[in-house]
């Protein structure tokens, strides 16, 4: 009896989180999405359902519990109600990730029917029209009409807020949608700075003292509001001086499958240069996970360079994002530059200084901003921006 | 908000979100929840197997007591209830 409910959080044995993102098709065009720049390249080799089946089967096989559906916007295919009903059968647990838009009275009454766990819906903001200008589509309202599907079918109400420059001052606004449409947990996450997010970072990184407001007007609506809403608030790690435990490990835990069948430690490995990613199509997931060299790559210790190496707290950040060491330092074997140990560390100072000083006002940063759509991944594609 | 006192003489039931299974490759009883895991080795997931909405407090420990005779177990039962109580995996119908 002394162990109750021990989090297992390094599970050496498998995976025990599949993320399957079964499309990047995706009406929103959300400025800050970390799908992959050139996602577009993936809409000729999206894989079947039967491709999806037998991934979740050999990935339950191998101790998965969790089963994430998501995308893009996973709702843009029709088959969902197949992989929620099989999922759940294999012993899933399923997480449908989605911005709602798709999700019918019909549809959602199916995904009940079919066992599904969670429905975890985004919002961009509380106010319509600074919501739809982050989503660039008119949205808002069907997303409202949507929080109270699930309500209406007993589900909890999983709200997930992107927090960023643009939206962060209206905080409050937002907890007051999320609390009239009886959100049970809310997620506020700041805006992490991957693919298009990247791209926009100058314009989505909120200041110190939009974070400082932001954090104390979270922490006075939860006094007010007690155990009714779980709240999470998370702050860009830019403002740390210590990484985040990315995914727990790489290959630890995690498992993503990109819609073309790339199996991936996470979900923008895509990125990282030298490796090889297996491909569902032709690999079984036991060989993935355990054998393929990608999947070994950043695993254990051996790989890590100084300062991490000799480092007393390597077991408990695993030296950080090995595709934000990529991205800002040009090598993944680096200290992720969050780390203030890291000699890049000056490049995250340096965005957060910028980060500092006053900008135009959303509307005006409109025509500077990089939306997430398919002619801007397409451009990516032939390196035309 | 400080949750009641768990009622001993209540029927106890999974909270709606949590589902509970028996995992091969933890060889453990596990709960389910959204995007997580809690791992509920040896004798919690005996006493949480117990949890069908049929039972109480009561009613769990001398089921175990029955199970298990002549072992003093009913402290470590209502220490276990009471977290999973507190952590919201169980409810009270």
């Amino acid at each position: 009896m002394k162990k109750i409910g021990s989090v297992q959080t390094n599970q050496p044995k498998g995976p025990l989180w599949v993320n399957a993102e079964i499309t990047y098709k995706c009406p929103l065009h959300c400025v800050f999405c970390y799908n992959p720049l050139d996602y577009a390249s993936t809409f000729k080799s999206e894989l079947s359902t039967e491709d999806w089946l037998k991934v979740f089967k050999q990935s339950r096989e191998l101790g998965a519990v969790q089963l994430g559906i998501s995308g893009g916007e996973p709702l843009m295919r029709d088959d969902v109600e197949i992989m929620v009903e099989e999922g759940t059968k294999m012993g899933y647990y399923v997480n449908l990730l989605t911005s709602g838009i798709g999700l019918t009275e019909k549809r959602i009454a199916a995904f009940k029917e079919g066992g599904l766990g969670q429905i975890q819906l985004s919002f961009q903001d509380s106010t319509k029209e600074l919501n739809d200008f982050l989503s660039s589509t008119k949205t808002f309202e069907l997303k409202s009409k949507v929080a109270k599907l699930i309500k209406e079918h007993d589900y909890p109400m999983v709200l997930n807020v992107v927090l960023h420059r643009l939206n962060i001052d209206h905080i409050g606004q937002i907890l007051e949608m999320a609390e009239a449409m009886g959100a049970d947990h809310v997620e506020l996450a700041n805006s992490q700075y991957y693919a298009w997010a990247l791209k926009n970072r100058a314009y989505l990184m909120p200041s110190a003292e939009q974070l400082r407001k932001a954090e104390e007007t979270t922490n006075r609506f939860r006094e007010k509001i007690g155990n009714k809403m779980k709240l999470y608030f998370i702050v860009p790690d830019y403002y740390s001086n210590r990484p985040k435990a990315c995914m727990n490990g790489w290959g630890s835990v995690f498992l993503n499958v990109a819609p073309d069948g790339l199996a991936l430690p996470c979900h923008e490995a895509r990125m990282l240069p030298g490796l090889t990613f297996p491909n569902v199509r032709d690999n079984d997931m036991g060989w993935i996970w355990n054998e393929s060299p990608a999947f070994n790559a950043y695993r254990g210790e051996s790989w890590m360079q100084e300062p991490c190496s000799s480092c007393d707290e390597r077991t408990k950040d695993f030296g950080g994002c090995r595709c934000q060491a990529f991205q800002l330092t040009g090598d993944a074997t680096n200290t992720d530059p969050v780390c203030d140990k890291s000699p890049h560390h000056n490049i995250i100072t340096e965005a957060v200084e910028l980060a500092q000083k006053p900008q135009a006002p959303a509307v005006d940063v409109k025509p500077i901003i990089f939306f997430r759509d398919d002619k801007n991944s397409k451009a990516l594609i032939a390196q035309e921006i | 908000m400080s949750l009641d006192a768990l009622a001993r003489d209540q029927l106890l039931s999974l909270e709606k979100q949590f589902r509970f299974q028996w995992e091969p490759a933890q060889e453990s009883f596990v709960l389910l929840y959204p995007e997580g895991l809690i791992k509920l080795p040896g004798s919690s997931g005996e006493i949480m197997k117990l949890i069908d909405g049929s039972k109480s407090v009561d009613m769990i420990i001398a089921h175990l007591e029955e199970q298990f005779p002549g072992i003093d177990l009913k402290n470590d039962v209502l220490d276990f209830l009471e977290h999973a109580y507190e952590k919201n995996w169980i409810r009270t119908n």
